[in-house]
């Protein structure tokens, strides 16, 4: 069996799965945002519902219209609040005290390796980077997933993803993710794990790991999984307190297709609208325009990202053309920026620097574009419409890429910049 | 047995052009419904009549976990969803809530918009009216069965837990 395999048998309390079948499995935990979580607690109030399985593995994040931007997002918080206050759920992250949810629960600690989770958000397969089976589902099995502690899964076939080498400067975990949905498509993975291994994964940063486990469900993928290593463990260190237990692949375990990814040849890449397959190297999209660039989200908004998009911005001032927002992900992200001395240098070279939220990145608030209007931004997703007007478009990039397009206007590379004035 | 005309897209339709989430603050049945595959088809809403069915090509339904995008048709009035394949969560969320849908690539290719189709959801068979040819569809596990003929799956739960007791 692979990796998730044995987590989903361990789950269901079955000694062996396999592909395709159909199992029930216990979930150490179970979440929702601000907009799946009404429609769940609606479905489960009017299903009868009286009691949640234990309040103390149900988590809400208030992340993707907050600080609530209008009476109707305010009341789709409060709906949330009031459940979690009549039924003692303790873990409700809200504004002030909070963050993106997928930079912030492995952040506090609430996901260790060999758990099982299921959240209200596609994004969910993030907790893969460590070790975690974790997968998004919608608001019906969300309501489900409250009322029982289980759901429903169809065991997945996997792909292997071998990594080897290292990344050279200016590449992240941002670019080999964009570079295996442009290799496999946006359906590639569709159904199954992604299994990544091999000698590169040592070479690959946490933050690097999130955000290549995060956009996982851009290629269909169910979940992504990392191997857990001595950088996993460092990382835990301080944040999980309780015993837990990861998971290896058997050695006979059965894989659909197997890829190999030499981080040393990546370059930077980009992906056009409106795919996250639509990829190219940065450097051949020099001529592309930008209006705006936004460095955030769960996919780039956490202390890695923040460091790079500082180191490209220190001394340098935003294009006249271009608005550049800055989201770091968490509340405690913000606050190691401040620190760092790194918001005073986004605030000088003439950025927008937001509290937490999701905002822009699915069109929200904080950043939606008019029509015609291009972004470059360190999200996930560059559908039709996604940042705003349907007439508008998004590129995917890292965050050094995003960086030196704000200084620059167009689509740039960190080299590209002149020297820095300091 | 639902009974409609065909509204024809492409492949990887995702859940932000089914319901954008400029929308998403308003979860309820008349707000959805207005913007309804606002960002793919602006038109939509104003043609589409009770009973019409999506037909599309691969990975229907890609993208967010928003139920709100299988609550937006099934408001809309549509029948039943066809595609070539659908993506993973879509598909859960529409047989959580109820929205038929029917995985059958060569429907989704053959079908043309405003083909009159009648689709048996029990065998999975689509007839389309207009030209008389008949698409089988992939047949579901019988728990999923189960669980649409029980009306979703908040309905299953408690009609479970009912036997239990
Ligand atoms: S940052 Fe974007 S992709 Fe991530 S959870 Fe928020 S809206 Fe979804």
């Amino acid at each position: 069996m692979t990796s998730t395999q044995k987590l989903l048998a361990r789950a269901a309390g079955l000694s062996r799965v396999h592909a395709g079948q159909l199992i029930e499995a216990r979930l150490d935990w179970v979440m929702g945002n601000d907009i799946t979580s009404p429609v769940a607690i609606e479905a489960f109030e009017k299903t009868g519902f009286e009691q949640v399985f234990d309040p103390e593995h149900i988590i809400f994040v208030l992340d993707h219209y907050t600080p609530c931007k209008d009476i109707a997002s305010a009341r789709l918080c409060q709906c949330v609040r009031q459940f979690a206050n009549r039924h003692g759920i303790r873990h409700l992250y809200d504004t002030g005290k909070a963050g993106i949810e997928h930079a912030l629960i492995p952040e506090q600690g609430l996901i260790a390796p060999g758990e099982c989770m299921i959240g209200a958000d596609s994004h969910t397969c993030t907790y893969g980077a460590l070790g975690a089976f974790s997968t998004g589902i919608g608001s019906t099995d969300l309501a489900a997933a409250m009322a029982t502690g289980t759901c429903w899964f169809r065991v997945p076939a996997a792909i292997s993803v071998i990594l080897e080498g290292s990344l050279p400067r200016y590449v992240s975990g941002k670019d080999v993710i964009l570079h295996l949905i442009g290799r496999i498509g946006v359906d590639g993975a569709r159904y199954c794990s992604l299994e990544f291994s091999g000698p590169g994964v040592h070479a690959l940063s946490m933050d690097d790991r999130f955000t290549m486990a995060n956009m996982a469900v851009e290629a269909g993928a169910k979940n992504a999984m990392f191997p857990v290593d001595d950088r996993t463990e460092a990382y835990l260190n301080g944040r999980v307190r309780r015993p837990w237990k990861a998971v290896l692949p058997d050695t006979d375990a059965v894989y659909e297709q197997t890829l190999h990814i030499d981080l040393s040849a990546l370059e930077p890449t980009i992906a056009l609208p409106h795919q996250p397959s639509h990829t190219v190297p940065a450097r051949q999209a020099r001529d592309l325009r930008i209006d705006q660039a936004v460095i955030g989200s769960c996919t780039n908004g956490r202390m890695q990202d923040m460091r790079t998009a500082a180191e490209i911005m220190k001394g340098r001032h935003v294009a006249d053309s271009v608005r550049c927002l800055i989201i770091p992900a968490t509340q405690d992200i913000y606050l190691q920026c401040l620190q760092e001395g790194l918001i005073e240098i986004f605030v000088r070279a003439g950025c927008a620097v937001s509290t937490p939220t999701c905002g822009p990145c699915l069109g929200g608030h904080m950043g939606c574009l008019a029509e015609g209007e291009r972004a470059v931004a360190t999200t996930n997703r560059n559908f039709v419409g996604r940042m705003g007007a349907r007439s508008s478009e998004v590129i995917l990039a890292s965050p050094a890429i995003a960086a030196a397009s704000a200084v620059t206007g167009h689509i740039a590379l960190p080299d590209d910049l002149p020297e820095s004035e300091g | 047995m639902p009974e409609g005309n065909v509204f024809k897209y492409g492949d990887h339709i995702d859940t932000d052009v089914i319901i954008p989430a400029r929308y998403l603050n308003t979860p309820s049945p008349d707000n959805l419904r207005q913007h309804c595959m606002e960002d793919l088809d602006p038109d939509f809403t104003g043609r589409v009549r009770s009973g019409d069915l999506v037909v599309a090509g691969w990975n229907f339904g890609c993208g967010s976990s928003r139920e709100h995008a299988p609550l937006a048709l099934r408001y809309a009035g549509v029948s039943c969803v066809i595609a070539a394949s659908f993506a993973r969560i879509f598909y859960r969320n529409a047989i959580n809530i109820g929205l038929p849908i029917l995985e059958c690539p060569e429907a989704a290719m053959a079908l043309q918009n405003g083909d009159r189709v009648q689709v048996v959801f029990d065998t999975g068979e689509i007839r389309n009216l207009t030209t008389g040819a008949v698409y089988q569809a992939e047949a579901f596990p019988s728990f999923i069965q189960d669980m649409i003929a029980c009306g979703g799956r908040l309905a299953y739960l408690k009609s479970r837990q009912k036997e239990a007791h």
